[in-house]
């Protein structure tokens, strides 16, 4: 299926660009008309990504972190969050609510939250090299008011 | 990341505003962990009505204000939970643990 809309916004790891990524992504959806509950989901969604990455990919540096956001025929969203940090070693056990390496700062439910908020969750992860996680998420058509 | 403190007698009530994520977390649980332990309370509000948007990072807040008020022998409620910051609660089960009130 081919996309009918497309964006890419890349970022410095920096927290204060949680807040960016999750409403740039939300202004986007807005084209399918989703409701404020489908809304909240992807914001909360991508906000759990980016963290992750500005978390757990980049502990010690800045790096960059990139969005692409995708719209199809079907009023899908595909949201792809990127970035080239240390990677996960173990994406299976990372993926479990209430694991966390971040100790007491952090819940570990940020992949639980995605993958209960979003239609699909995939992450591919290469450690030394980055992790890339890709969430699609259908909203429903409305019926013209 | 703006929090408005009142105590009533036992009670501290702290309201929260704004958007509760990572970027804000840090600042929020020093700031109650600072309050609680200047009030000593029997029973700790956290008032979420002004909060527009929660992630997982309010969950360890809430849970690390919780756990402090157990040490305490106290107890927390959560006040006004607005529907986005319930649906993140819940998806880690705090609903279990704290009462959700009006």
């Amino acid at each position: 299926m081919k996309p009918t809309n497309e964006a890419k916004l890349t970022f410095l790891s920096r927290s204060a660009n949680e807040g960016f990524a999750r409403t740039a992504a939300a202004c986007f959806a807005a084209q399918l008309d989703p409701t404020l509950d489908e809304v909240n989901d992807i914001k909360t969604a991508v906000s759990e990504a980016v963290t992750n990455c500005i978390v757990h990919a980049y502990p010690e540096r800045l790096g960059m972190v990139s969005m692409r956001l995708r719209l199809f025929e079907d009023n899908t969203l595909e949201i792809v969050i990127k970035d080239s940090g240390v990677g996960i070693p173990d994406v299976e056990r990372a993926r479990k609510p209430l694991y966390t390496t971040g100790g007491d700062d952090r819940s570990g439910m940020g992949f639980t939250i995605m993958e209960s908020f979003m239609d699909t969750l995939k992450v591919r992860s290469v450690p030394g090299k980055g992790t890339t996680v890709t969430m699609r998420r259908q909203v429903s058509r409305r019926l013209n008011a | 990341m703006p929090v408005d403190c009142l105590e009533m007698g036992q009670t501290l009530t702290a309201r929260i505003a704004g958007e509760v994520d990572h970027h804000a977390a840090r600042d929020l649980m020093a700031r109650l962990g600072r309050e609680i332990d200047a009030a000593l309370p029997q029973k700790l509000e956290l008032d979420l009505g002004s909060v527009s948007f929660m992630d997982s990072s309010g969950i360890a807040v809430v849970l690390r204000s919780w756990k402090r008020m157990e040490q305490l022998g106290g107890s927390v409620s959560l006040r006004k939970v607005p529907p986005q910051c319930a649906k993140v609660l819940r998806a880690a089960g705090v609903d279990k643990l704290i009462p959700f009130v009006d």
